[in-house]
């Protein structure tokens, strides 16, 4: 396999080819050659909406070849926390990047005018998009279907209204359905006047042993599909922890004033898969499906006249737009993430700023002279569409801060004890304990997937785990993580990678690894991504964390100021820093 | 000896018949591509959609529906009709063999299958279906059947 990085420049309107096998070889693939690239493209400093800022797409040595390493990430400077950004998405675009013959894509300055890439094969155009600017997400996804070849074995990643507007956490929608959801890529797309980017490709990944591939491959395969490892996802979906949350008291209701919602029920993952759920799909290369679309019918006329969506949705948009915002309808939760499809705006982060403009509302820190006489209630389901729309037309300064993120606006407006966030990223669905907090804290892109802390929580609520084990744990999951989404596999199938199958799955392509180097490239990768925070001025030590996390009561009872600064202190201890 | 034409006359008195992949549930489709995966994989020892002789297509990305495009197994196959350097044959017992070596790669073939089962590899020829089932195998959803036919 050659090993090579495609550079796009928008600015000079080029691209070119440079053969990297070194930096592969060091870096292996997906985030580990992704955090190098962004290293070595972006300008100390550099504004993340600025021409300087670059976009890096990368996959890893098992994408199109195994089950269930089905994701490409995005790294690039967030224009939300002006650090590290660094989001995955499936789908199919790392089978497209793998077959167009690209492991690595960088985007390099801005367009003069609204533009998509199209890349097929060796091929790449830097197409006209001035007659699609402004339209909707999906909308643009038919468009370009029709003007685009490679049906079948194709992606196309583009942005709606909220990335051209670079609404801090716009996302990038990834072939329907999909997302670069966090930290703001959507915005380093509008502010390179990149509307989408089309890829496909012919190629053929060549495999050195065939015969030992195809035996790896029934290995993974059958471990996916017969064994419990994937069994949550099958079935009900990540929405099956909305009612395990609420059990736990762990699902945040009302902008984290509660852990446990009182109508958790009726939003619960079962009633959507028993009266909304009509399909499931999968990333290509995924045996699992796990991607859950409901179709929310609903009449626009008397006379049996019915418009139909067809949303997908998840245990985090759920917790977002529904027990945090006290929605208690799955209509008007599928409402609320049907509006953040067609803007283009990260599900979370979108939820987690209304929670707290809600809140806000409440405690008359804003008025109705900001919210332009709309009135920010739990539930308000109405009112939360017509919010998001204002979020992305910025009718005023409120609406323009709302625009910049729950930090932005809370340093704004006031509330900042329950503006939602840590290390400047709306936090996840999960009031799980000290470790949810202080892994989020410390992740390199501040996500409850970069270290899992909501499920080191939750074991120690079923066998006593003292601070500092926690903190071990974290620290495996952060190493370990790091090498896995190198390859870049989907987290659901975690359980399918042992260390012992990523060796052989390796070998199998031709690439040697042992247990000891695997853990050094996962030390590493983690090292690098901290010196870019740190040069970005990213800075542990006077990271906030909302009051409003000791008060409410979580999985493992009200966490105390005094465990999470414990727990900060021995994670600074064993990863060597003074 | 006596033995093995025992065997052969059983054999021919027996009706025979011959396997033939079928589409048994399309509307049951993720879109994962495992059974395109596993006809390269399989056949080729590579990983690529591009040689597969299975194909799921998308109809207006995976908004849509999946179509599922296998060989038919005709019984009057237009691609061998269309094949004039004989690279094509049907044999008695039903199934199409391809000859490589025969092929001009003129892609006659392709053209003639309506259904579009047949596509053309790098070098133009013909990736055809041998209805060996190794796709069924992958197929999460059962999707996919081996069916035996009269030959």
């Amino acid at each position: 396999m050659l090993r090579k990085v495609l550079y796009i420049d928008l600015t000079k309107r080029e691209s070119w080819v440079e053969e990297r096998q070194g930096l592969f070889d060091q870096w292996m693939g997906g985030t580990g050659v992704g955090i190098k690239l962004l290293s070595e493209e972006c300008p100390t400093g550099a504004d993340p909406l600025s021409p300087e800022a670059p976009i890096i797409l990368s996959i890893g040595p098992l994408n199109g070849v195994f089950p269930v390493a089905t994701k490409a990430v995005a790294t690039f400077k967030s224009p939300l926390t002006g650090e590290l950004g660094e989001s995955y998405a499936g789908g199919r675009l790392h089978l497209a990047m793998r077959f167009a013959g690209h492991e690595a894509i960088v985007i390099r300055g801005k367009a003069e005018l609204p533009s998509y890439i199209s890349i097929n094969d060796a091929e790449v155009k830097i197409k006209d998009a001035t007659s699609i600017w402004g339209i909707e997400a999906q909308t643009t996804g038919m468009i370009l279907r029709e003007r685009e070849p490679g049906v079948g074995r194709r992606s196309i990643i583009r942005i709606g209204p909220a990335g051209e507007a670079q609404v801090r956490y716009a996302g990038v929608v990834v072939d329907t359905y999909r997302h670069f959801g966090r930290l703001g890529l959507g915005a380093t797309f509008g502010s390179k006047n990149l509307k989408a980017l089309v890829i496909s490709g012919t190629e053929t990944a060549e495999i050195p042993d065939a015969r030992r591939y195809r035996e790896v491959y029934n290995r993974l395969y059958s471990t996916a599909v017969q064994t419990d490892v994937m069994e949550k996802y099958h079935d009900i979906g990540t929405s099956v922890n909305i009612s395990v949350l609420n059990w736990l008291k762990g699902l945040p209701t009302k902008n984290f004033q509660l852990s446990s919602f009182i109508d958790a029920e009726k939003i619960s993952g079962e009633m959507f898969a028993d009266n909304y759920l009509f399909r499931r799909l999968s990333c290509a290369g995924c045996p699992i499906g796990c991607v859950h679309i409901a179709a929310l019918k609903s009449a626009f006329s008397p006379h049996h006249e019915f418009e139909v969506r067809k949303v997908s949705y998840d245990y985090e948009p759920i917790y977002s737009l529904g027990s945090n915002l006290g929605v208690n309808t799955a209509e008007g939760v599928l409402r609320l993430i049907d509006v953040c499809e067609r803007m283009g705006l990260d599900v979370m982060s979108a939820g987690v700023v209304l929670s707290w403009a809600t809140e806000a509302y409440e405690r008359d820190l804003i008025t109705p002279q900001e919210t332009l006489g709309l009135p920010l209630q739990w539930n308000n389901v109405d009112g939360y569409i017509k919010a998001l729309e204002n979020i992305v037309k910025a009718p005023n300064e409120f609406y323009a801060a709302l625009a910049k993120g729950v930090d932005y606006a809370s340093a704004r407006f006031g509330g900042q004890e329950f503006a939602m966030a840590l290390g400047g990223n709306e936090v996840s669905g999960y009031h799980t304990g000290p470790a949810s907090i202080v892994g989020q804290l410390v992740g390199v892109r501040h996500s409850h997937l970069d270290n899992a802390g909501y499920s080191i929580d939750q074991k120690a609520a079923k066998k006593q785990l003292d601070p500092e084990k926690m903190v071990d744990e974290i620290i495996k999951e952060d190493n370990s993580r790091g090498v896995f989404n190198s390859l870049v596999g989907c987290l659901f199938a975690r359980g399918v990678y042992t260390e012992e199958n990523i060796i052989d799955a390796l070998g199998a392509v031709g690439i040697t690894k042992t247990k000891e180097d695997l853990q050094t490239l996962g030390e590493s990768i983690f090292e690098e991504k901290y010196k870019f925070k740190t040069r970005e001025g990213f800075d542990l030590s006077r990271a906030r964390v909302p009051r409003r996390l000791f008060e409410t009561v979580s999985t493992l009872g009200k966490v105390t100021p005094e465990t999470v600064e414990e727990m900060l202190r021995l994670y600074r201890k064993k990863r060597g820093w003074s | 000896m006596g033995d093995a034409i025992a065997e052969k006359a059983k054999a021919e008195a027996k009706p025979r018949k011959r396997r033939r992949l079928k589409v048994a549930h399309p509307e049951r489709c993720i879109g994962c591509l495992g059974c395109m995966f596993a006809c390269s994989r399989i056949h080729t020892g590579q990983a690529s959609l591009q040689d597969s002789a299975i194909k799921v297509v998308t109809q207006g990305g995976i908004e849509g529906d999946f179509r599922v495009v296998v060989c038919r197994g005709c019984e009057n196959p237009p691609c061998v009709r269309a094949c004039a350097a004989g690279a094509l044959e049907r044999k008695p017992d039903g199934s199409v063999v391809f000859h490589k070596d025969l092929c001009k790669a003129c892609g006659k073939c392709e053209e003639a299958c309506l259904v579009g089962a047949i596509s053309l590899g790098k070098e133009g020829k013909p990736i055809k279906c041998m209805h060996c089932g190794a796709c069924v195998d992958f197929c999460p959803h059962g999707v996919l059947q081996l069916e035996e036919v009269p030959a």
